[in-house]
């Protein structure tokens, strides 16, 4: 036997463990999702609305209700009723909303990437504002910077969003011009500018429109930094607790004992084995703010997902409520998937099993 | 024969809320290429002793000394960045459990190269050569596989002798071991501290040995001491340990089993409230 052959043994034996868990994933996956369809399903049956009556209005005549219950299926049997809507739910037909007439998809496909590209600019400067700061105060535990980060964070907890969301907007909007007004875009750039993924910055930069994407920036950063300004105070707090934990480890001093220089222990070794708790306090407040941040988005009239839930439910709409539920526990479960990937990535002791 | 390490009065202290404590107080020592061994209970200081020499104490703790010499290098004076200079290169220190000591996302190879280039301006290449034939030093039979593990997947022993291929690895002078055996195998244990031995020997280096068994520690070095609530107690040559005159020596050495005779019951350590004055 050569040396090298245990080596390749090994490697073999890695990508067949790989094949097994992705099976077992999907399996997850799948099972998760029956049974989220299976609650939507189930909670779409038992609330006090009548599905029918929001179609037809209350004052329509006996024929009228009865026909519009067999067109949507109302007078089959509850098992056949769920079997259609996990084909319809598979297959991405909600039915139509309505409140805009359109199929509840169309709507989500033009809510959902508002809200998205919100949460992302969010968690981008949520995450790379509070992961530095939560390791300056870890490390500088007890000192001024610790406690302003502590003040800091403590502020972001307990301040209500749409309170400090209206004051910024009186600052940097009314007195100081330095952002735009409420919504996505400009009226002007409105017609001139159209969108094909709905990601209007990725839209613009992509299509060289650098006015646009200047007038884009102005308008998401006010929500974004307010969104980011509540993760930061969350992930800062987590990211100091984690590496507290870290830096108190044997394998610290080990690395101090190696010679290391201060800098390297805390960001490639601390930090390093912090990120793999990181990864799911991250992900977690991502996909919180996927859900649609609706008071964030009332205040900046930001057409996204969460304006678009609470109308519904507001005016009974339920193909929309629950179609906005599902997308939203896919989001859930399609995040839950990267962080698990990110997870293994980033941790070899959970690649063996 | 010049020494190697000084210490002279050597006192590490921590401020607390409900007053200071002191954990050595007072430890004069000096060594040359040789084996030394520190013997003590829990809390006796000889742990602090050692940290104290390598510069790892918390940054809050208290040290002062009337000589704390490395090789004609001041350590008392010597600037924070020069003593981390030292440590690694000349100075290194072996922990007392790997599962613990090295780090859990890292490969045990990054580690080892890591520790070498961290002092040495190699490629690298030859890092990884130079790494690769550490891990042979220490008997490890499939360097090339081991260097892609990751600590967890190796056992106690072996951890234990990437710990020591990483503190070698920049050639140091000074070697201080902390209980490097206390969280392995008994059977394991030996073949540890035969490699330490060896290497020890080979490279012509330091050694202090910090443990708490007694009988390990004077099979092992050449000269030890004994520490009771951060002083030394008695200092001797490990081959005169069966004639110590410290009583808390001689308890240390009573309470431990013979075979062939039957004592029963064993006899209890007796401290006497004197020795730590």
């Amino acid at each position: 036997m050569t040396p090298t052959s245990p080596l390749i043994a090994k490697r073999r034996g890695r990508s067949a463990v790989f094949g097994l868990s992705l099976l077992r994933f999907l399996a997850i996956v799948a099972t998760t999702y029956f049974g989220l369809l299976a609650v939507t399903f189930f909670i779409g049956r038992v609330i006090p609305i009548d599905p029918v009556l929001a179609v037809v209005g209350d004052r329509a005549p006996a024929h009228v209700v009865e026909r519009a219950r067999e067109t949507l299926g109302f007078n089959l049997p509850l098992y056949q009723q769920f079997f259609l809507y996990m084909k319809a739910a598979l297959t991405g037909d909600f039915g139509i909303s309505v409140l805009t007439s359109n199929p509840v998809l169309t709507d989500i496909r033009r809510v959902f990437p508002a809200t998205m590209e919100l949460a992302t600019v969010g968690t981008l400067i949520g995450t790379l504002l509070g992961v530095p700061l939560g390791v300056l105060a870890a490390v500088k535990r007890g000192s001024l910077v610790d406690q302003v980060v502590r003040v800091v964070g403590l502020v972001g907890y307990s301040v209500p969003i749409f309170w400090l969301g209206l004051l910024a907007l009186l600052l940097f909007y009314a007195r100081l011009q330095w952002v735009a007004y409420p919504g996505r875009i400009d009226v002007v750039y409105e017609y001139s500018f159209t969108p094909v993924t709905g990601f209007y910055l990725l839209d613009s930069a992509w299509q060289g429109q650098w006015d646009v994407f200047r007038d884009v920036f102005r308008h998401i950063i006010l929500p974004a930094g307010l969104l980011g300004y509540f993760s930061l105070a969350y992930i800062s707090r987590m990211t100091r607790s984690f590496m507290l934990n870290e830096l108190s480890q044997e394998y610290i001093v080990a690395a101090r004992a190696k010679g290391l220089s201060e800098s390297r222990i805390i960001w490639r070794h601390a930090l390093r084995n912090a990120a793999v708790p990181l990864i799911t306090v991250i992900a977690l407040s991502y996909a919180g703010m996927l859900e649609g941040s609706v008071l964030t988005e009332t205040v900046f009239s930001w057409p996204g997902l969460g304006l678009y839930i609470t109308n519904s439910l507001q005016n009974a709409d339920m193909n929309a409520v629950l179609g906005g539920t599902i997308v939203i526990g896919s989001v859930f479960i399609g995040i839950n998937m990267v962080s698990d990937l990110l997870y293994r990535t980033l941790d070899p002791r959970t690649r063996a099993r | 024969m010049t020494n190697l390490l000084t210490v002279e009065d050597l006192r590490v202290s921590f401020p607390t809320r409900s007053g200071t404590i002191e954990a050595v107080r007072g430890v004069s020592f000096t060594l040359g290429k040789e084996r030394l061994g520190i013997v003590g209970e829990s809390g006796s200081g000889k742990s602090q002793t050692g940290r104290a020499i390598m510069g790892l104490t918390p940054p809050h703790a208290k040290i002062t000394a009337k000589t704390l010499n490395f090789a004609g290098v001041d350590l008392l004076t010597a600037s924070a960045h020069s003593r981390r200079q030292m440590r690694g290169n000349r100075l290194a220190m072996i922990l007392q459990d790997p599962k613990y000591s090295l780090n859990p996302v890292m490969t045990i190879g990054r580690q080892i190269v890591e520790t070498l280039r961290t002092h040495q301006r190699i490629s690298k290449a030859d890092a990884r050569a130079r790494a690769l034939a550490m891990l042979e030093a220490v008997q490890i039979r499939e360097p090339e596989r081991v260097f892609a593990l990751y600590p967890y997947e190796v056992s106690g022993g072996m951890g234990q002798r990437a710990m020591i291929a990483m503190m070698l690895i920049a050639d140091p002078e000074l070697m201080i071991a902390d209980e490097p055996t206390s969280a392995l195998d008994v059977t394991v244990q030996l073949d540890v501290l035969r490699i330490l031995d060896r290497l020890v020997a080979e490279r012509g280096m330091g050694l202090i040995f910090i443990s708490h068994d007694l009988r390990l520690v004077s099979s092992f070095c050449d000269r030890v001491i004994v520490m009771y609530a951060g002083k030394i107690v008695e200092e001797l040559a490990a081959i005169d340990l069966p004639n110590a005159k410290h009583p808390y020596t001689q308890g240390l050495l009573n309470c431990m089993p013979t075979l062939g005779t039957d004592r029963h019951p064993l006899p209890v350590l007796q401290r006497q409230p004197e020795w730590a004055l």
